[in-house]
């Protein structure tokens, strides 16, 4: 059975990300993948709330991807969330449009993992700051999967971006395939060590 | 007298009497009407028989008129007008000159004079007319476009009956000889009829192959005045070559003007005669002011009046006819036949050659000349009594016999105003409406005012610079006025209007132009919405769209050019003014968009933008490493 994953892209500047662009350009080209660039479609803010329904409604995974602006989303995104998920449509009595779905991240994040604890200068853990995140989708019954990130952004090499990159493009074409239990990759807090963990098994195989 | 004694004179008398008109709302041509009545022999004298000299040297002003129309008419806009000027110029034509010809037979003249005056008195004023409904900014409505199809083919039509007044002189034809000016007037039928095609054939390509290129060469040598001189040649020559074959110069300027119409000097000649134009037309009317022979009427003052109504109302009966069959709205049609119903400044051509030609003795012709004067005199008044006192009420029940409900009771309230109900207005109005915001409109066409009312809109029918009407629709418990009107003059005025009687008022203009925009700022509003600003920027930001930016960066920097150019606008309204030598509007817009693209050579909108740029931050991170 295969999948279909609709990518909700959103960079205010995508022309000048090196990073986005990398990982944008390693999304498979499939029929089942949906890249839909909120900012390019809506550079007015004025979102088209029957049209981004009917995507949800077609599609069974959902990807937020976006850089992680001071621990949070680009302003669009909230946008799009506050207009998109209606009562009784995707919450609330009746609102079972979203029931089952999968949702996580692709994040862009500046600062290394590392500083993403108690001990960081960050103070919080990233699953802590996405708790909007993941009440809002808690809320529409939707699955939560943790993020599929690149951290560091300011300081990795371009080598280990293009490794990420690419595991975010097998990560997708796995998905669409159904190569992948929502328990398994539960017990992962990052999306990435999952990927690398079902990578690492099939080429030892 | 010498000249600067008779200068000040006209210039004084203009200068008191046609602002004095205007603010009484008659208009400036019964300004100057009234100006050439004072200071013409019968009521101070300053100016005797000239009079009659004064308007044959300005009804120059007439020929540089219709240059001026002919400039504002595209080719392709006059072909479209072809079935009107046609159609309406010739029903109007035969059939008022058959009916004066009956009035004239009756008083007993013999059937050449009756047949002389009854041409003349077919003609219409072009100058008061056209001057009457460009003030009124009436130029695109059905009454403006009807008038002007009219005038037009009597201008034409002035030609063939000059070439006719000869054939009916039965007497004296070796006397008339020396009066056809024209050179070719002694050459047989078909050569004339060359001559006419080769002037027209000049007139074209010499407009566009010799003139065009000569002002190019003029334009370079930045002398303004001799840009001037060009276009004074140009109009003066053409008059001239028309004079010489014996045509109409008003005719001969008007072809000329057409074919300048789509030159790149058409705005820069608009705006050098505009000027000559004005002052020329005013003189032609005080001369008809102090050609009024008051002595004459004195003496035969039932003749002469019943011969202005009876003329003046076969002449308005008709025209309304003529309307009716071409299907003007009543209200259009009440203000056409209003508009035309006097007689004309040809017919002082035609009488004096007719009396040159011995058809019609010199007694009759100052008679005829004094009706014709009179009837000029009365046109602005009975424009100014069928706008105020017969139109609104025959209007106004007229349209809303159609429609009841959705005419305005008086006393209703509404929080908006919209005058102006043009493709600028109606925008605003439909927004508004959808809003749930109801709005009183005020518009004077009455075509539109009628479908407007039956879509349910709330609208005034007239002329929304009038005190009573603003009034009327409120004015004094409203927030808000809109001035959508489109001629930027008229729209100031409505605004100097609103703010003078209703101080409370909140006034949110629209402006045509970035220049419309300085003058309004001057006025003292703030709230200025140039119309054009907005959707070329959108376009622009489209266009980068297009071209591959992304188009959020695109909006984003759209919305900061149009803060940035709304700075400027204020910045540059206040500066224009350390600059007093330059007067006219046109240079003057040159000017200040030359300066405005030099002050955009230092702002660049695109750049200085880091927003969202995490280049900064990674090549600080780096530094500090």
């Amino acid at each position: 059975m295969s999948n279909k994953i609709l990518i909700l892209f959103a960079h205010p500047r995508f022309e000048s990300s090196a990073n986005n662009s990398l990982l944008v350009k390693h999304i498979p080209d499939l029929p089942e993948i949906t890249f839909h660039d909120l900012y390019e479609r809506y550079p007015d803010f004025n979102i088209d709330i029957e049209y981004e329904k009917k995507l949800l409604s077609d599609h069974q995974i959902i990807v937020w991807h976006h850089p992680f602006y001071w621990y949070s989303a680009p302003p669009i995104l909230k946008q799009w969330i506050d207009l998109v998920l209606e009562f009784g449509w995707a919450y609330g009595p009746g609102g079972d449009a979203l029931d089952g779905k999968i949702i996580f991240h692709c994040l862009t994040v500046g600062g290394p993992q590392s500083a993403y604890n108690r001990e960081g200068y960050n103070r919080f853990t990233l699953m802590e700051l996405l708790s909007p995140f993941y009440q809002t989708a808690y809320l529409c019954k939707m699955v939560w999967l943790p993020p599929f990130t690149m951290h560091g952004t300011h300081r990795i090499s371009t080598e280990e971006k293009i490794r990420t990159a690419q595991y975010y493009g097998t990560l997708l074409g796995m998905m669409v395939r159904g190569e992948f239990s929502v328990n398994e990759i539960k017990k992962f807090t990052y999306m990435n060590e999952w990927i690398i963990s079902v990578t690492a098994k099939i080429s030892a195989s | 007298m010498n000249f600067l004694t008779q200068a000040l004179i006209y210039l004084t008398a203009a200068v008191i009497c046609v602002p004095l008109a205007k603010r009484l709302g008659m208009g400036s041509v019964l300004g100057y009407l009234l100006a050439g009545m004072l200071i013409g022999p019968f009521v101070f004298g300053f100016i005797g028989k000239e009079g009659q000299d004064i308007m044959h040297f300005s009804e120059f002003g007439v020929v540089m008129m219709l240059f001026l129309i002919g400039l504002e008419l595209e080719p392709s806009q006059f072909w479209r007008m072809r079935k009107s000027i046609l159609g309406m110029g010739s029903i109007q034509l035969v059939f008022t000159s058959l009916f004066i010809f009956v009035l004239m037979m009756i008083l007993g003249l013999e059937w050449q004079v009756s047949l002389a005056i009854a041409l003349a008195f077919a003609m219409s004023s072009t100058a008061i007319v056209l001057q009457t409904i460009k003030e009124k900014g009436l130029s695109l409505s059905a009454s403006g476009q009807a008038s002007f199809s009219v005038l037009l083919f009597q201008d034409i039509m002035v030609i063939p009956v000059l070439a006719i007044l000869p054939l009916i002189a039965v007497k004296g034809l070796t006397e008339s000889r020396h009066i056809n000016s024209s050179l070719i007037g002694n050459l047989p039928g078909w050569m004339q009829g060359l001559s006419f095609v080769g002037s027209v054939a000049l007139i074209f390509f010499g407009g566009r192959y010799l003139f065009v290129p000569l002002l190019r060469v003029v334009a370079r040598t930045r002398l303004r005045e001799l840009f001037t001189a060009s276009s004074l040649l140009l109009v003066v020559s053409v008059a001239l070559l028309m004079q010489v074959i014996g045509l109409s110069p008003a005719l001969g300027t008007f072809l000329a003007g057409i074919v300048l119409a789509s030159s790149e000097y058409r705005h820069e000649l608009e705006s050098d005669l505009d000027p000559f134009k004005g002052l020329l037309l005013g003189l032609f009317f005080i001369g008809v002011g102090a050609s009024i022979n008051f002595g004459l009427i004195g003496s035969k003052p039932f003749l002469i009046s019943g011969l202005v109504a009876g003329v003046m109302i076969i002449k308005f009966l008709i025209l309304f006819a003529t309307g009716r069959i071409f299907k003007v709205a009543s209200d259009q049609n009440l203000l056409f036949a209003f508009a035309l119903s006097q007689v004309g400044e040809f017919a002082f051509v035609l009488l004096s050659f007719s009396n040159q030609l011995n058809i019609i003795d010199r007694e009759w012709m100052e008679i005829m000349m004094a009706v014709t004067a009179i009837s000029m005199t009365i046109t602005p008044l009975l424009l100014l009594l069928n706008e105020r006192v017969i139109d609104p009420k025959f209007g106004l029940k007229e349209s809303s016999d159609t429609d009841n409900k959705a005419a305005p009771e008086i006393g209703e309230h509404h929080p908006v105003i919209i005058a102006g109900f043009g493709h600028f207005g109606s925008t605003i109005g439909r927004f508004l409406r959808a809003n749930g915001v109801e709005s009183i409109i005020l518009d004077h066409d009455s075509d539109r005012v009628s479908l407007l009312r039956k879509m349910g809109f709330k609208v005034y029918y007239g002329d929304a610079t009038r005190f009573d009407l603003l009034q009327a629709a409120g004015a004094e418990n409203a927030k808000i006025l809109i001035a959508a009107i489109d001629p930027p003059e008229i729209n100031q005025e409505l605004i100097l209007t609103a703010r003078k009687h209703f101080p409370d008022l909140h006034i949110m203009a629209r402006a045509k132009s970035r220049m419309d925009a300085y003058e309004l700022i001057d006025m003292g509003l703030s709230d200025i919405y140039r119309e054009s600003l907005h959707t070329s920027v959108k376009l622009a930001v489209d266009v980068l769209g297009k071209l591959g930016q992304r188009s959020y960066t695109a909006t984003r920097q759209g919305q900061k050019f149009m803060q940035y150019d709304e700075e400027a606008l204020k910045e540059m309204a206040e500066h224009r003014h350390d600059m007093k030598q330059y007067v006219l509007k046109a240079r003057e817009t040159f000017r200040l968009q030359e300066e405005m693209l030099a002050k955009d050579l230092d702002h660049e909108t695109g750049e200085n933008d880091h927003s969202w740029d995490s280049e900064i931050i990674r090549d600080t991170l780096r530094k500090i490493q």
